[in-house]
């Protein structure tokens, strides 16, 4: 959109300036994965033993020196909600690069033949006629309960669209000319791989891992509620949410209200990532 | 539309059931099997047993046949319609899933038809108003509420109108006191309400979205705009040459949000101590119920392939434009 620039200045103009789009998603990216990198270092040396009980202070509103108000036990919320948060970030995070590896390796293995792409369509299907939280929550039990089943059930049902991508990408790349010319001078499969396939498909890759965080932060949130998984004293934003239940009835709403509404932000902020990210890689939106 | 390719249509879609029911009990069998829970533990409960007697249980059950034999076992009995015994009820599965089923249908039912309504509007709104700040206020409701854990609007909505206003009671969907059988209809649907609105308000969102960007698309089509300089304008443009273009891709979509739905369902019931088979999908998971697990994953499984057959349906039959391209086939 050259013609007219005036018209179709961005709103956050005033934020921004005159810069490009690369720059400016580049600020964006970079200040929003600070905020992110600096709770999950900050929750990780706050330790669980040092959220003292406090059975003076129990129940109090949100105040200056408890901004999101303390417990039953008198025991900060903002602490918790950050160790919390920190630990949402780290399954999250595991489990997006472990459903990343699941989505490359089937993505790949689809194009290697027709009977290959009709077992990974099958597994497609399979998982996507469960609902997700009930395979988590099977998975869960058959793992015998911890962060690992946690991470290994909600990396086994985040696959699907990254896989359909890759697979979609790899069979458009495979039918262009410069793939065939490649063949036809005589280039080995492995040389056309890491010269036409990976390059194009890195940056999906990338893409399609930070998109995964998000849900694989709500389904690790929704999980831990319902109880399955950790231990029911650990500082994870589902059992906080779930212990502020019952509290509720007699006018706490504090233990609920700003727990919910961090994990709200923090799932914006990564979504917000990988929307900039996507404009980013795709070079023909990259600088506007 | 042939009647002969509708019988060809439902068969292939049986079949893909059947396929689907089998690959889906032996890897969620599996799963369990593996899992460190001792199924004879889990059945006797807290009760001393002498080492003997353990080892007859276990001979009798065949808990040391080896895998393959159990899954046959399994499937055997599934053929049947046997599904075994909930450790929780110690009444069939298939009698708790019938009656809580029953429950969380309705509950899904009035969400799905609810939010796909109003969503379907809101997203005409908005995409009819593009720009417009009727448009980004539906626009940021979508982004916010698709970012939103559904268990914590369950629990806003719970504060703001059962702890603060004292309009819905804090749970049970039967009156403490009264036998189930006794709840009269306005009772229970006065326990239906909040439950409904948390699945509704995510619903909506996605439904929101799509119908806006699907209008906008069409807006920009060759016919819309040769509408437009016939003069055609407002609302009745939008009836005429938008709408009838999106609401069958849109009743897809909510068709195809059967999964979410039930996902959805297990935690607004948790929340809101309603008596469905998510409350007791989570119980039984929680206190190792396994055949009762097992049956809600098999009737879920049912659930979500009736939906996306429902919505292949929509999209192979009722679409005129598919219709005749295929027609044009013969």
């Amino acid at each position: 959109m050259s013609f007219d620039k005036e018209r179709f200045k961005s709103p956050y103009s005033f934020l921004f300036g005159n810069m490009n789009l690369r720059t400016k998603t580049l600020l964006i990216i970079s200040l929003v994965g600070f905020v992110l990198l600096a709770i999950a270092i900050n929750s990780f040396f706050i330790n669980v033993d040092n959220i003292t009980t406090n059975f003076a202070i129990k129940n109090s509103q949100p105040s200056l020196q408890h901004p999101f108000g303390t417990d039953w036990m008198g025991r900060d919320m903002f602490s918790r909600t950050i160790k919390g948060l920190g630990l949402s970030i780290v399954i999250g995070g595991l489990a997006s690069i472990l459903s990343a590896i699941i989505a490359v390796f089937l993505g790949l293995s689809s194009t290697l033949g027709r009977y290959f792409d009709h077992a990974v369509n099958s597994m497609t299907d399979l998982f996507l006629s469960i609902p997700h939280i009930l395979l988590i929550i099977l998975v869960s039990i058959s793992l015998g309960g911890g962060i690992s089943g946690i991470v290994v059930g909600i990396s086994l049902t985040h696959w699907i669209p990254l896989t359909r991508v890759l697979r979609a990408e790899i069979k458009q790349i495979n039918t262009s000319t410069y793939v065939k010319l490649s063949k036809n001078f005589g280039r080995t499969k492995l040389w056309i791989a890491k010269n036409h396939l990976l390059p194009l498909l890195i940056p999906q890759i990338v893409v399609g891992t930070i998109l995964v965080f998000p849900h694989a932060i709500m389904h690790e949130a929704s999980v831990t509620f319902l109880g399955f998984g950790l231990s029911p004293h650990e500082p994870a934003i589902g059992i906080i949410l779930a212990e502020s239940m019952k509290y509720l009835s007699n006018g706490s709403w504090w233990l609920a209200f700003f727990p919910g509404l961090s994990l709200l932000i923090i799932v914006l902020l990564f979504d917000l990532i990988g929307d900039n990210l996507q404009k980013l890689l795709d070079p023909t939106q990259a600088n506007e | 539309m042939s009647r002969k390719k509708l019988i060809k249509f439902l068969g292939l879609k049986a079949g893909t059931l059947i396929v689907l029911l089998i690959a889906v009990s032996v890897i969620s069998f599996i799963l369990v099997e593996i899992s460190p829970i001792d199924p004879v533990r889990m059945y006797i409960g807290e009760m001393s047993l002498s080492q003997e007697k353990l080892d007859d249980l276990n001979e009798y059950w065949g808990v040391n046949q080896s895998l393959a034999l159990k899954v046959v076992n399994w499937l055997g009995n599934l053929a049947n319609g046997n599904l075994g015994t909930s450790l929780i009820y110690r009444i069939p599965v298939t009698e708790v899933i019938g009656e809580r089923f029953q429950a969380s249908f309705m509950l899904i039912f009035i969400s799905w038809l609810f939010s796909g309504i109003l969503g379907f509007f809101l997203g005409v709104l908005a995409g009819f108003k593009k720009g417009t700040w009727v448009d980004k206020g539906i626009k940021i409701y979508s982004y916010i509420v698709c970012s939103a854990p559904v268990f914590w609007i369950g629990l806003i909505l719970l504060m703001i109108f059962s702890v603060q206003l004292g309009w819905f009671p804090t749970g049970l969907a039967v009156p403490i006191g009264k036998l189930a059988g006794n709840v009269t209809l306005v009772e229970w649907l006065h326990r239906l309400v909040l439950p409904a609105l948390t699945l509704s308000i995510t619903g909506i969102a996605q439904i929101a979205l799509f119908t806006r960007s699907k209008l906008v698309e069409v807006s920009s089509s060759d016919y819309f705009l040769f509408a437009k300089a016939r003069g055609e304008k407002g609302w009745s443009l939008i009836k005429r040459h938008g709408i009838r273009n999106i609401i069958l891709p849109a009743i897809t979509l909510q068709f195809l949000s059967f999964s979410e739905l039930f996902g959805g369902t297990i935690l607004v019931e948790q929340i809101f101590s309603y008596p469905g088979i998510g409350q007791a999908a989570v119980t039984a998971g929680l206190q190792s119920d396994i055949p009762l697990l097992l049956g809600i994953v098999l009737i879920s499984t049912i659930f979500v392939f009736c939906g996306n057959s429902i919505a292949d349906l929509f999209y192979k039959f009722l679409d005129p434009r598919i219709k005749e391209s295929e027609a044009n086939e013969f």
